[in-house]
């Protein structure tokens, strides 16, 4: 199979006020097959809305792509002109955002707006997108379509809106959705509600998903694989069973063990310190030189100081980048 | 021994008028009674809407509940005249969900800290200026960030800061409302670390209102778990996780995101 999308040594920076810019992706390196789901892990300040924004070439004017390829259905985005890119944008890859009170016009009817995503691409008569516009509707909300298409954002709950963003997403047909924290605002009986319609629409519409998070506990039991950003680098890139089970960065290990565990809880583990990982992800803590997760890493080596490690394979598509792994 | 805080039978009522004029009731309290001892962390869990936040705005003094009392030392705070709630005030502290909303974006660090202490006047400047300083150390910020604006900071070092202004006035009851729910995971790591510190160093009380149940199974003594603005169900945290009774907390369980999941088949749709 051919993938569907394949990013090759992508660098983006922003320009920051002062004349210095700084590298929020640096040489990130995947593809995506058909019907996938692409798990993108990272935290603050890991490039990970930098991603999503510059596949679309969506980045706000102080951000560049410096270098690298976008290669979506066999054409890199990259070198594609304006008018090919508005072709492509919501009908052949959409985003949902994370918010969805601030994604949705407050005073536009919620049907009305997956419409004027449908008449915006489509060359269809008016009637013919309405009828459509109720069918993308219905198949998120079987039960109560036309109550949803007649209501305002504020009317619908959090999760409702969340199903309005993505029916407006898929409305065109689209081959890749990328999904930005979109269960980020949602509380968890939702979240898993959502993530539940994410999975009906990979397996009925054969879509391709990247889905950013800074949560793991959500990629478990649904991406396919897992990707985890650190500092504008890909740290590890693997399946998610394997990722998520027994990580081998140092950094996506360290995270997984801040994270209290339920079924650890017996008695004396409660309120004991959890391990933390120190300082912070935030850009102005990255070094200019060798491992970027180096100054924060508990297995740092002399190495890691000099120069970046490169990728190691650990077999069965799983990557690391790390010098405990050869690197 | 009186408990340190106990709320009984608490209720409140929003009523707003609609576009017709005709007026809507939503009980966001429906009879909530629960106690918490000294020192010790209440989880209150629940989806949204079930009236948890509510429940910290009624106990911290900024709705008035409709009926109902809340007992905090020794006194019901609901009953009280204002001049003598204005001296519990201090000792009951809200910290929100989002530091970059909670904090003047205008203000630098020092003038966001010494805004509680100057408007309660009891110390001198130079004593409010230490005071400062030591709130900073004990939150586990340095003090050369003190001319900085909070958009200078990480998202974990705001909430820090927002936990080091609720400690100007030394308060004896923190309500926490969803304070960890939007930060990095690492992050909220540090910061529940941060509160075990805090209680076991100045015995500290928490009301801790959370959707995340693992971090109320890590932090917290007891659960308390709400729903349409009753509390259904409240014991040690482990029985509850452990042996839960009613089937909104049952729920909850099996809506709570996991990395124990990554050895199970993926979700059912």
């Amino acid at each position: 199979m051919v993938p569907i999308l394949e990013v090759q040594d992508l660098h983006v920076s922003y320009r920051s006020s002062g004349e210095a810019s700084y590298a929020a992706l640096a040489g990130v390196n995947f593809h995506l097959m058909p019907n996938e789901i692409l798990g993108v892990l990272g935290e603050s300040g890991s490039g990970k809305s930098t991603l999503a924004a510059s596949l679309l070439k969506l980045l706000p004017s102080n951000g560049n792509i410096s270098t690298g390829s976008i290669f979506f259905e066999g054409k890199d985005l990259l070198c594609s002109s304006a008018s090919e890119l508005e072709q492509i944008r919501g009908k052949r890859i959409s985003l949902v955002y994370q918010e969805p009170s601030v994604a949705l016009h407050p005073a536009i009817r919620a049907g009305e707006q997956v419409f004027q995503v449908l008449a915006a691409h489509e060359s269809a008569g008016k009637s013919a997108l309405r009828q459509k516009t109720r069918q993308v509707l219905a198949s998120l909300f079987p039960k109560e379509a036309d109550r949803i298409s007649n209501s305002y954002p504020h009317q619908l709950s959090g999760g409702q809106r969340q199903r309005v963003l993505i029916a407006q997403a898929i409305s065109c047909g689209p081959s890749l959705l990328i999904a930005d924290e979109p269960t980020a605002s949602l509380d968890p009986t939702t979240q898993k509600e959502i993530l539940g319609v994410f999975r009906t629409l990979r397996d009925e519409l054969g879509l391709a998903m990247i889905f950013i998070t800074h949560n793991p506990a959500l990629l478990a039991g649904f991406a396919d694989r897992v990707l985890v950003l650190y500092g504008g680098h890909v740290a590890e890139l693997g399946p998610a069973r394997t990722v998520l089970s027994s990580p081998k960065h140092p950094y996506t290990r360290a995270l997984f063990q801040s994270m209290p565990q339920i079924l650890e809880n017996t008695g004396y583990m409660r309120k004991t310190k959890l391990p933390v990982i120190a300082g912070d992800s935030s850009t102005a803590q990255l070094p200019l030189e060798g491992c970027v997760f180096e100054p924060r890493c508990p297995d740092r080596m002399e190495d890691c100081r000099k120069r970046e490690p490169a990728v190691v394979n650990l077999g069965e598509s799983h990557t690391v980048s790390c010098f405990k792994y050869g690197g | 021994m009186q408990p340190f805080l106990r709320v009984e039978k608490l209720v409140k009522c929003y009523e707003r008028q609609n576009v017709f004029g005709s007026r809507e009731k939503l009980l966001a309290l429906d009879g909530v009674s629960f106690a918490v001892a000294q020192e010790t962390t209440l989880a209150v869990v629940g989806e949204s809407g079930s009236g948890k936040s509510t429940l910290g705005f009624c106990i911290s003094c900024l709705e008035i509940p409709t009926s109902g009392s809340i007992w905090f030392g020794g006194r019901d705070i609901v009953v009280l005249a204002e001049s003598e709630r204005r001296k519990l005030r201090p000792q009951i502290q809200l910290i929100f969900q989002d530091p970059s909303n909670s904090l003047n974006p205008r203000w630098s660090v020092e003038e966001i800290l010494l805004e509680p202490l100057n408007l309660q006047g009891k110390l001198k400047r130079e004593e409010t200026k230490q005071r400062a300083v030591a709130l900073m150390t004990q939150v586990g910020l340095s003090s050369d960030m003190f001319q900085r604006s909070p958009t200078q900071l990480s998202g974990g070092q705001r909430q820090r800061l927002a936990i080091a202004r609720a400690l100007a006035l030394e308060p004896r009851l923190l309500i926490l409302d969803e304070a960890l729910s939007a930060l990095d995971c690492s992050v909220q790591a540090q910061i529940a670390n941060l509160l075990i510190e805090l209680q076991r160093a100045v015995g500290m009380t928490y009301l801790f209102i959370t959707h995340d149940l693992a971090m109320a199974a890590h932090l917290a003594d007891e659960i308390a778990v709400m729903n349409r603005g009753r509390v259904v169900e409240q014991g040690p945290a482990q029985n509850i996780l452990r042996h839960p009774k009613e089937e909104i907390t049952r729920h909850l369980l099996a809506a709570m995101p996991s990395l124990d999941n990554a050895e199970r088949p993926p979700l059912e749709s």
